[in-house]
């Protein structure tokens, strides 16, 4: 959590454009149709309801020499959920239609910012006239940045075939194919400008207009079909890397796959990867294709089921585990995640949530596969589960969910969602030496003097042994059926179930003497108002905290890593704070799961939209814990009510 | 396998301590025999061999075998074999699967691991029947079963596991049944064949689908209603008075008549029998799928043409892709996007 710590300490280099906005710039040849394009946004994020700035930014010619650098035009638009005061300094996004308006414009955008570019205009040409050495798209000048090429010239060629236009005209296109794109992007309503494109073009050239709405329509299809991260870049929380050190841009998906890497490195294992392609989870399957050097292995498999039962396979012949998928593809492990309860096997379960219940909301993320983690399967089948908070801390995560694979032979739940594994964020790299391995140890002769192999004799902590196949004389039989103490032989004797079904709880409470305390990332142990959230809602739970305190509020917030089991203090450390406040995006299930555990009053405040938090949103949850505004559910109203407004009256 | 000293075992050593549990007569009492009789037979070694199975009658077996066992979930037992395999390809892998497991609820698994070609054993227990859960129709159950869930009999058209695997693209399809002293002979063939080996073995469930099978399996008819196939030897019934023959016509087979030479023996060149050539799919295809009783029960080893096994093309695959690369974790994590930010500096931005 290198980058996310870092950043409590230093609120003075948080820069205007905060994260609950988010700059975006335009940037063509004059030619290109920025300043339209920028305008057209403009009215529709001013249609969305947002706040906005802008700052056209234009060259003094009216037609500069083609794909120069002083013929860059460029339109920068701030806009958020709160009060915009400037037009940003630092873009969070760049359209970058040829290489010059790259060149001019990119040295301004935030690291990790994301760089939409025309591969079709970076030619051998217009690099010259930009005076690239090398094409910026193919070597890794852009490396801080994200970057989405592709042919926006083709792209929009091939939507406005059909209209018989010149090349040219026809490629005057591509700014409304950049703008669909765009409109896609922030989740805009495209009707606005379709009538504006009508009402422009309709009367005296209506091909005109069918061509521009056709690119216009191309381009946000394009968004939709490729599943771009980019509607996330819109509440992208944006840690300031101030610690010295090496940096890198990770997305959560990346930080995943690194973090199975090490882990299983640290575990001593050759790693198993089991996977069957899902939206949002495939990119963890593509990541570890091309880390095999690494001992690990990947198996497409022919469904969910077969890649969570390969993984389990591998397991039990020695390998580290892995399986990954999203929430549906989750539900369809569920038996399986039993049978590794039930044998008592390692296995990491990764589940990037998206909205659900079903398809649901492929790319978009959601919060909602809690009860599934913790709860989702038949029979009593405790699990650990950990939640990532955002795309560096996945990292930290995805290692803590192997050690206690590994340490207690069970499987465990890592949980990261849809905009934990798309976004990218500075990453300060770190010392692999800095981790302290868990090396996995293997059953190597019987533990039971002259008999039989014992395998599931526990030790202390109810950890039963690990035994490869392969080892000589301790040939045994593990299944999904409930089993003799110790035997392990097939036993369905009342008090056997019982005992089993004990020992299979105890083991997992039990890992909560194995994690860290819990803390408190921001304010004071006690007080007014605890703020406490899990998973991808660090972010905008951190910032709106961050500005309540500022205000003088006696709040703090508690970001839980280990949802089960829970850390040990965490039961007390929120009985010291007079309400709970649980942001969740979700209806309310880690609230619920808080109420169980500890009987705290949790309030939630919940979100279903497929949209993370606004900053604004948890600020006003927070202050209503405070302002004593009436119609505020939580409100502790510290006047006198009679003096108050009445809404009724 | 990679001892070079041949693992010396006995039927006892292939013994578990467990208590057998299937019904008293049942058919699965005869396949473990013919198992634990030919493991030794084939040098196999106990701690290197694992026996997977689903969930069913046959997927008890496992607790029954002296060597490492996974009774696993309904129907998925190919995908645990397909990990297991993958992260130690030096063990022997024996599938054991039913009717109800490995063609029905786990159907798209026994596709995948036959077409992947994962070098193990399949044995498919097939009695047409649900024994455990006390008797509903399968998957393979033939038309007219009546049972609890088809009180009328059944209208599903049956499945022909053999068929299924050759579809699958199986390398190794062969037949047997449970009480048959040829049984270790097919699974050796079985074992023996580097790849996916499919063996569909017929099984008499004595509660719930009894004797099923005795058309062909009882010894008064076994000779006229079975044919073996043997590699090379002319595909021969009835004591070698018929046989199979192509139909060049209809381009299916017919059974013909055999007359004996002057020495006894059956002159089938004469009758134009069709010799058995294990690598010809086609022949395989109209084997697998003779309608029985117009036709004999084809047994034996139908199919044998193996190709390179998917734990092997695997391990290839990744030697080559980490070819020249080292494991430097360190590395790997500050993999070519970096840059530096050096102390004092505010979060500047690279030039």
């Amino acid at each position: 959590m290198a980058t996310i710590t870092a950043e409590h300490e230093h609120e003075a280099s948080v820069q205007d454009a905060s994260p609950e906005a988010v700059v975006v710039r335009f940037a063509g040849d004059s030619g290109d149709g920025m300043q339209l394009t920028g305008g057209q946004f403009t009215l529709s994020t001013a249609l969305a309801g947002n706040d906005l700035a802008t700052f056209p930014d234009f060259p003094a010619e009216i037609r500069a020499p083609q794909g120069t650098l002083f013929g860059v035009s460029a339109f920068q638009i701030n806009f958020g959920s709160s009060e915009i005061t400037t037009a940003g300094d630092a873009p969070d996004v760049l359209v970058a239609m040829n290489p010059a308006a790259l060149k001019v414009n990119v040295p301004a955008l935030k690291p990790g910012g994301l760089v939409i570019a025309d591969t079709g205009e970076f030619n051998k040409r217009n690099l010259e006239k930009a005076k690239y050495d090398a094409n910026p798209l193919e070597d890794d000048s852009l490396a801080k940045w994200d970057v989405l090429a592709f042919d926006i010239s083709a792209l929009t060629l091939e939507a406005v075939k059909p209209f018989g236009l010149g090349n040219k005209e026809a490629l005057r296109c591509k700014n409304m194919w950049t703008l669909g794109l765009a409109l896609w992007m922030f989740d805009r309503d495209r009707q606005p400008l379709i009538d504006w494109l009508n009402g422009k073009f309709g009367k005296k050239n209506p091909v005109l207009a069918e061509a521009n709405i056709a690119a216009l329509n191309a381009g946000h299809a394009y968004g939709e079909t490729a599943e771009l991260a980019g509607p996330l870049k819109k509440l992208h929380v944006d840690p300031v890397p101030s610690e010295p050190g090496l940096y890198r841009t990770i997305t959560g998906a990346e930080a995943v796959s690194l973090g199975l890497v090490a882990g299983a490195q640290l575990a001593e294992l050759p790693m198993f990867f089991g996977g069957y392609p899902i939206t949002p989870a495939s990119a963890i399957l593509h990541n570890l294709v091309k880390m095999k050097e690494f001992g690990v292995t990947t198996f497409q498999a022919e469904d969910e089921i077969a890649a969570i039962c390969s993984a389990i396979g591998a397991s039990y012949a020695g390998q580290l585990g892995v399986t990954s998928s999203s929430g549906p593809g989750i539900a369809l492990k569920g038996e399986a995640m039993g049978l590794a309860v039930m044998t008592e096997l390692p296995l990491v379960i990764v589940n990037s949530q998206r909205g659900g219940p079903s398809t649901g909301l492929p790319t978009k993320t959601e919060q909602s596969d809690l009860y599934q983690a913790v709860y989702g399967r038949n029979g009593d089948a405790p699990m650990p589960v950990i939640a990532a908070c955002s795309p560096a801390d996945a990292f930290e995560c995805a290692i803590e969910a192997c050690r206690i694979a590994v340490q207690f032979m069970t499987p465990v739940v890592l949980l990261t969602d849809g905009y934990i594994g798309n976004a990218s964020e500075p990453w300060k790299v770190p010392d692999p030496k800095s981790y302290a391995p868990f090396p996995a140890k293997f059953l190597e002769e019987s533990n039971n003097g002259e008999g039989h192999v014992l395998p599931f004799k526990r030790d202390e902590r109810g950890v039963r042994p690990w035994i490869k196949p392969g080892t000589e004389g301790l040939m045994h039989r593990i299944g999904g059926i409930e089993k003799g103490i110790d035997t392990g032989d097939i036993d369905y004797a009342p008090a056997v179930h019982q005992a089993q079904t004990d020992a299979r709880k105890a083991k997992i409470d039990g890992v909560a003497k194995a994690i860290p305390a819990q803390d408190v990332c921001l304010g004071e142990e006690g007080g007014k108002l605890a703020v406490v959230g899990w998973g991808s809602t660090y972010g905008p739970i951190h910032q709106a905290v961050r500005r309540a305190r500022k205000k003088g509020l006696d709040v703090a917030h508690v970001h839980v890593r280990h949802v089960w089991p829970l850390p040990e203090n965490l039961g007390d450390l929120l009985k010291g704070f007079d309400k709970v406040l649980v942001p969740e995006m979700n209806t309310g299930q880690f609230k619920t799961v808080l109420r169980d555990q500890f009987l705290v009053d949790a309030k939630p405040l919940t979100k279903t939209s497929g949209q993370p938090f606004a900053i604004a949103e948890i600020e006003e949850a927070i202050a209503s814990f405070f302002d004593g505004v009436p119609g505020h559910v939580e409100g502790e109203v510290a006047v006198n009510e009679t003096q108050l407004p009445n809404p009724e009256a | 396998m990679n001892d070079m000293t041949p693992i010396q075992t006995t039927l006892k050593d292939w013994e578990s301590d467990q208590e057998v549990r299937w019904c008293p007569g049942c058919g699965d009492y005869a396949i473990l025999k013919a198992v634990q009789r030919t493991l030794p037979m084939v040098n196999a070694d106990p701690k290197n061999t694992v026996f997977v199975s689903g969930i069913g009658c046959s997927s008890r077996f496992p607790y029954y075998v002296e060597s490492y066992g996974f009774h696993t979930i309904h129907g998925r037992a190919p995908a645990f074999a397909t990990g297991i395999k993958l992260a130690n390809p030096d063990l022997d892998v024996w599938l054991v699967t039913g009717d109800g497991d490995g063609m029905s609820i786990g159907g798209n698994h026994t596709m995948h691991v036959l077409r992947r070609n994962l070098n193990c054993q399949i044995m498919l227990f097939n009695n047409e029947i649900y024994g455990l859960t006390k008797g509903q129709y399968s998957p393979t159950s033939r038309v007219g079963t009546s049972s609890p869930s088809s009180p009328v009999g059944s209208v599903d058209r049956p499945a022909l596991p053999c068929a299924f695997a050759l579809g699958s693209g199986a390398r190794f399809v062969a037949r047997g049944y449970d009480i048959s002293k040829d049984l270790p002979e097919v699974l050796k063939a079985a074992y023996e064949h580097q790849g996916a080996a499919f063996v569909e073995i017929f099984q008499n469930c004595i509660v719930y689908n009894k004797d099923r099978f005795d058309d062909f399996t009882q010894k008064k008819v076994a000779a006229d209603t079975q044919v073996w196939c043997q590699d090379g030897e002319p595909l021969l019934f009835a004591k070698g008075t018929k046989g199979l023959a192509l139909d060049c016509d209809t381009l299916s087979l017919k059974v013909v008549d055999v007359v004996a030479k002057e020495d006894g023996t059956p002159d089938w060149e004469a009758a134009g029998v069709a010799v058995h050539n294990v690598k010809n799919r086609g022949l395989a295809h109209m084997l697998v799928e003779m309608p029985f009783g117009a036709f004999p029960m084809a047994l034996g080893v139908i199919y044998d043409d193996p190709r390179p096994a998917f734990e092997t093309e695997v391990v290839a695959e990744r030697a080559k892709l980490i070819e020249g690369k080292t494991a430097d974790l360190g590395k790997l994590l500050s993999k070519g996007q970096t840059w530096t930010v050096e102390p004092e500096a505010t979060h500047g931005l690279m030039d």
